[in-house]
């Protein structure tokens, strides 16, 4: 490992930020009855303060992972307890344990069976999601990977709505499908890269074209049923509607995330090669995703809903960027990943505590909020007009960044994903003029108090975020300077894609180069007309 | 001096009502009026100190970084900032100063001097941005304000829905603006104005393939494109046609937004923004004849339908469509400084004219349909004569401010070639349709006989003195405006164009004299028809009425809108999600698990549990491996 950078530091940070939340889980079960909620949500917040330093200590100039540690976990194979940090999975560690003193938070009355037990499949969840951020090897990785599914599953199908049970299993079984895949291309990667199950390391390793062809379809599997990627979303409204407010929140936060997170960690560092081959793909689908999710979104009556299929459009902008192969547009998508974490997290919570007023989630019942709730929809409209994209709110600037990496790659692909922009206006305006104004609803108004303290120390953290990063998100973007800058160095992505654009120069998806004018794209077409029918073919075989 | 304070002070008084509005309530006005009128007496300071030849960056900090883009925030001040700040600042004082009025007892109070607090924050951070993205956040921000303020009665469904309609079309015009803006950085390599503008004449030869996706060709300039795209921006904001249909909706909010936001200030700023950009407009004649083209239309379109109109405001706001139309018109002939002048009076007189709206409205009890008004002049003296001071600067009257500058705006386009005459003698016709709704308004309403809701006609009277004393400060603007020698000083602040022709060559009179005859016969032919004889109108609208219905309706433009887009949409949303998403896309998916739960409950019959039937199925088996055996 001559050319891999690690910095270690004498504290085991990442160690304790991981299991801090297991240890809490133990906890909770020799705690009375009365103290579950505040144990819970001492750990929680216990946890954040252990994160925070990592935030000051990281240090953005460096390049490699930071805080590493390393322990030799099983001697043959090769399986090390390896964990680290860098620019790329910090911010997501920090998301995740900002958001869970939350969820611990607006579970405080939500949850009426089985506290104890909630409040541990929490802090489970926790952990393994933090687990999946900080793993540096490959099996530590799946360990994690795997070990958040059963939380999940859980906090769905025990705590869920009246269709728990079909969530749930959907829920589980389609990520687990895709996860198999995601084991084998791990085992293939462990004999073709030098018989480690070390992430750095398989990632300076050097694999034929065509393994990466296969792998890459391998692992597309794996993370695009978690972004989720169209065609691979419709497990994922069914799993908000049913899942419990903190549920929704880890799943539309956190979980989605993951996948995202493996085509950076992964699938870029490790196949750049097939990377570039299927980037057209890979944005024809984003952009349907954004579309798509948009429309969805506009046909929707059940608040969830609505928000589970904005997540899809929202999270087209991340793979959009990522397959962008540049710096804006992989940082952009980062930006997006913390940015949809807090909105769409936020937008969740918002529905949850209308639902546990009026114990409806449709819009129909739902109406003229403002009246009885001012504080409420001041916080609900603010929700709203980051998930749009306002500028001066946090989702702007992962969208810009976004299309602008896309626009310097494709102008047509960041044309078509701006269209996204006008809809995401619609759906979500038109979901606010519902809900919160027109005249008062004829509920009684006993139920519909306004946000007490409790409510308002979930949502006050998430707003200042909401403008703090919309004003000021320099900060958050240099600690991801360097790391991404790594990435895109270390591979060559932007020469490998510019090497590819000229190779087939004229295919339907380029456009704009200052080389000849294309005769006609027949002939090019045929290069990537191969793929579809891959993709096709290894959905069905898949699921 | 610093010019930071300007928009801070205004900011100050937001974030202190947003946050303790809830205390501050009946108070509010003592945090916002104080705060915006300091930055007026800042920008007057500023106006003088930039005569004097000054103009300034003042950075901020840097907002993002990413690869090679960078983008600081700047406050930048010119001439044409220096002006607007001007107009900005002075509307918003007289408006904060009105609201004390006319919103009094209101439940939002403290929450509407906080959004007009904003709107006054982020169109001063708009007028004052030194790059691109800038502009773009405070235009999305005052188009943010506009949103809130238009749905400030959110308990009306048809506020509501005007509030949603004016953020998405404008979301559509910016759809475009944001494209620009792309182009312009792939193009340039930065978003700084500087950058972009010094760059631009090397590369006006710059053309862009737009077929070359579909394998076609088809090449128009890179500039033109760019510009194009940002005038997209620019109709949305300015309610240009085809984006205009959200403006006379807008007329949903309390009427001090609608002087301050809807007439005055936020929708000139795509006025402002082809203008602040003339030195790549001027690089593209494709682009500018676009946007002359489409002013002209706009102007003519607007000025129709206020023809027949009954509710006041909306009389006054489809006058503004076509005013902005004017300026438009005059930008995209090369007359920068004409349509910034025009932008300038019309803030003054404009302002006025919905103020005063707004004191008959209130007056009447929230009544604004003027078919139950008239006879109001002796009733209300003040609003009555400054209303007539508004109405004649909007016609064109000799010596009103309006005057000067329409007058500048049409002998500049005369002298802008055959396109220029063209429409310079649309603006000329314009200007009489403009003379004869102004005064209908004037005469339906303030004179006549009394058609007034008689439970509300013994308490009308003069509203308080808050409301007056704007109006008069304004109507006196309306005419000085006329007189400050604004032309001259925003010439040097744009490229010479050419069409600025002489003004005072025999063309220029002529012009001139058309002008005011335009203006004084339709005076005299809404007073024949209006006053000298009232039941004239009615028969005439029977007369004509495909053509009344046409202008009645808006030219059915949110009809089509209806049809074509609006119900299209949410018809695909419906078939997609119950066609595509639950019948084919989840419907694979649960078929997949059906399929495979229906094959393990074929391989269940294999496990009869029946000795005899292993024993079958193993003589069966040791029966094909012998076979395969011998056979090969």
């Amino acid at each position: 490992m001559s050319d891999i950078i690690i910095h270690s530091s004498g504290f085991p940070w990442l160690t304790a930020v991981v299991f801090l939340p297991l240890a809490g889980a133990v906890l909770l079960f020799f705690v009375k009855d009365a103290a579950v909620r505040w144990t819970a949500l001492a750990v929680a917040l216990a946890d954040l303060a252990l994160s925070l330093p990592l935030a000051f200590l990281y240090d953005r100039s460096a390049t490699g992972m930071q805080f590493a540690e390393r322990v030799s976990w099983i001697v043959s194979p090769p399986i090390n307890y390896a964990v680290g940090v860098d620019g790329i999975s910090l911010p997501l560690l920090l998301l995740t344990t900002f958001l869970t003193p939350l969820c611990v938070l607006v579970s405080w009355r939500a949850i009426e069976t089985r506290l104890r037990e909630f409040m541990a499949t929490m802090l489970v969840m926790a952990t393994a999601m933090l687990g999946v951020f900080v793993a540096l090897d490959f099996i530590l990785f799946y360990v994690f990977w795997e070990a958040m599914l059963i939380p999940m599953y859980l906090l769905i199908g025990v705590w869920g709505g009246p269709n728990r049970l079909y969530a749930a299993v959907k829920f589980f079984l389609y990520t687990l499908a895709g996860s198999v895949l995601l084991f084998i291309a791990i085992l293939v990667l462990f004999f073709q890269g030098g018989h480690t199950f070390d992430i750095l390391l398989l990632s300076k390793a050097e694999y034929s074209q065509s393994l990466q062809n296969w792998l890459f379809w391998a692992f597309f599997i794996a993370f695009a049923v978690k972004v989720p990627m169209f065609p691979f979303h419709t497990w994922l409204p069914d799993a908000h509607v049913e899942a419990p407010t903190a549920g929704s929140v880890f799943l539309a936060s956190v979980l989605l995330k993951m996948g995202a997170y493996g085509f950076l960690r992964f699938t870029l560092p490790m196949l750049p090669d097939a990377t570039v081959a299927f980037t057209p793909i890979m944005v024809g689908l984003s952009l349907i995703a954004i579309l798509y999710g948009a429309y969805m979104a506009l046909a929707q009556a059940d608040l969830k809903k609505l928000i589970a299929y904005s997540s899809v459009s929202h999270m087209g902008f991340v793979t959009l960027g990522i397959f962008a192969l540049n710096a804006q547009g992989i940082e952009g998508a980062l930006m997006q990943m913390i940015n949809h974490g807090i909105t769409t997290g936020a937008l969740f919570l918002c529905v949850g505590i209308i639902y546990e007023r009026t114990h409806s989630r449709m819009i129909a019942d739902n109406f003229g909020l403002a009246n009885p709730m001012p504080r409420y929809a001041t916080c609900l409209v603010i929700f709203t007009l980051s998930s749009l994209g306002l500028p001066g709110t946090n989702s702007f600037v992962g969208e810009f960044l976004i299309l602008i990496g896309t626009f310097l790659w494709n102008k047509v692909a960041a044309t078509v994903a701006s269209l996204g922009v006008i809809l995401a206006a619609a759906y979500l305006l038109w979901m606010v003029q519902r809900v919160a104004f027109g005249p008062p609803a004829g509920h009684s108004a006993s139920r519909l108090f306004d946000l007490d303290w409790r409510e308002m120390a979930i949502l006050m953290p998430l707003i200042i975020l909401v403008f703090w990063i919309g004003f000021f998100p320099n900060p958050l973007l240099t600690v991801m300077h360097t790391s991404v800058d790594q990435l895109i160095e270390e591979e060559d992505l932007e020469d490998r894609a510019a090497a590819r654009k000229e190779m087939v120069d004229g295919q339907w998806i380029m456009v704009y180069g200052e080389d000849k004018p294309q005769e006609g794209y027949p002939g090019s077409l045929l290069t990537i007309n191969h793929e579809p029918s891959a993709i096709s073919h290894d959905d069905a075989s898949s699921i | 001096m610093s010019y930071e304070f300007i928009p801070l002070l205004p900011f100050a008084a937001f974030l202190i009502l947003g946050l303790f509005g809830h205390w501050i309530k009946d108070r509010a006005h003592l945090v916002a009026v104080p705060a915006v009128i300091v930055s007026f007496i800042l920008s007057v300071i500023t106006f003088i100190e930039v005569a004097g030849g000054r103009h300034t960056t003042i950075p901020l900090y840097t907002w993002a970084t990413s690869g090679e883009l960078s983008i600081e925030l700047s406050l930048y001040v010119d001439r044409l900032t220096a002006v607007m700040l001007l107009l900005v600042t002075i509307v918003s004082s007289l408006v904060h100063v009105y609201t004390i009025g006319y919103m009094r007892g209101d439940r939002g109070y403290a929450r509407f001097f906080a959004y007009i607090a904003l709107f006054t924050f982020s169109m001063l951070m708009l007028v004052m941005a030194d790059n691109f993205l800038q502009l773009f956040i405070f235009w999305e921000a005052v188009g943010l304000c506009s949103y809130l303020l238009i749905g400030h009665w959110y308990e009306r469904p048809s506020a509501c829905s005007a509030a949603t309609k004016a953020f998405i079309v404008n979301r559509i015009g910016d759809f475009g603006f944001l494209l620009g803006l792309l182009l312009i950085y792939l193009t340039f390599g930065s978003l700084e104005y500087r950058q972009v503008f010094v760059q631009a004449p090397d590369l006006a030869q710059e053309t862009f393939n737009l077929l070359r996706p579909f394998g076609g060709q088809w090449e128009v300039s890179t500039l033109t494109l760019i510009c194009l795209l940002l005038f997209m921006g620019a109709m949305g904001k300015s309610a240009q046609v085809p984006l205009h249909v959200w403006l006379p909706d807008a007329m949903e909010g309390p009427t001090p937004i609608s002087a301050l936001i809807h007439a005055a200030t936020m929708v000139t700023a795509g006025v402002f923004l082809v203008a602040r950009m003339a030195p790549l407009y001027s690089l593209s004649p494709a682009a500018m004849d676009v946007v002359a083209i489409t002013g002209a239309a706009t102007m003519v379109l607007g000025a129709t339908i206020a023809l027949t109109q009954f509710d006041i405001k909306r009389i006054v706001a489809w006058s503004t469509v076509s005013q902005l139309g004017y300026m438009m018109m005059a930008c995209g002939l090369g007359a920068y400084a004409a349509g910034i002048y025009h932008l300038l009076t019309h803030g003054a007189f404009k302002a006025l004219l919905f103020l005063g709206c707004g004191s008959v409205i209130i007056a009447l009890h929230h009544e604004q349909d003027m078919r139950r008004m008239g006879g109001l002049k002796d009733k209300m003296p003040v609003t009555h004569w400054t209303f007539v001071v508004g109405s004649l600067a909007l016609a064109g009257f000799p010596l009103t401010a309006g005057f000067f500058s329409k007058d500048q705006i049409l002998v500049s386009a005369w002298s802008a070639g055959s396109l220029g005459k063209l429409l310079a003698s649309l603006g000329l016709a314009t200007a009489l349709l403009t003379a004869f709704y102004s005064f209908r308004l004037v005469f339906v309403t303030f004179w006549g006989d009394s058609r007034v809701d008689p439970r509300h006609v013994g308490h009308v009277h003069e509203p308080s003195r808050t409301m007056t004393g704007p109006l008069l400060i304004l109507a006196v603007l309306s005419i000085a405006a006329g007189y400050l020698g604004i032309p001259g000083f925003l010439e040097p602040a744009f490229p010479a164009s050419g069409s600025e022709g002489p003004h005072d060559s025999p063309t220029a009179f002529g012009i001139m004299a058309l002008a005011t005859l335009m203006g004084l016969v339709g005076i005299a032919v809404a007073y024949f028809l209006y006053v000298k004889s009232p039941s004239l109108p009615d028969r005439l609208a029977r007369q004509w009425q495909q053509l009344y219905h046409l202008s009645y309706n808006k030219w059915y433009v949110d009809e089509v809108y209806d049809r074509a887009v609006v119900r299209p949409t949410f018809q695909l949303a419906d078939r997609l999600w119950n066609g595509v998403d639950v019948a084919v896309i989840d419907g694979a998916v649960n078929g997949v698990a059906r399929t495979i739960a229906w094959g393990g409950s074929l391989m269940r019959l294999i496990q009869s549990g029946q000795t005899q039937h292993y024993a079958l199925g193993m003589t069966v088996g040791a029966v094909l491996i012998l076979t395969m055996y011998l056979l090969m």
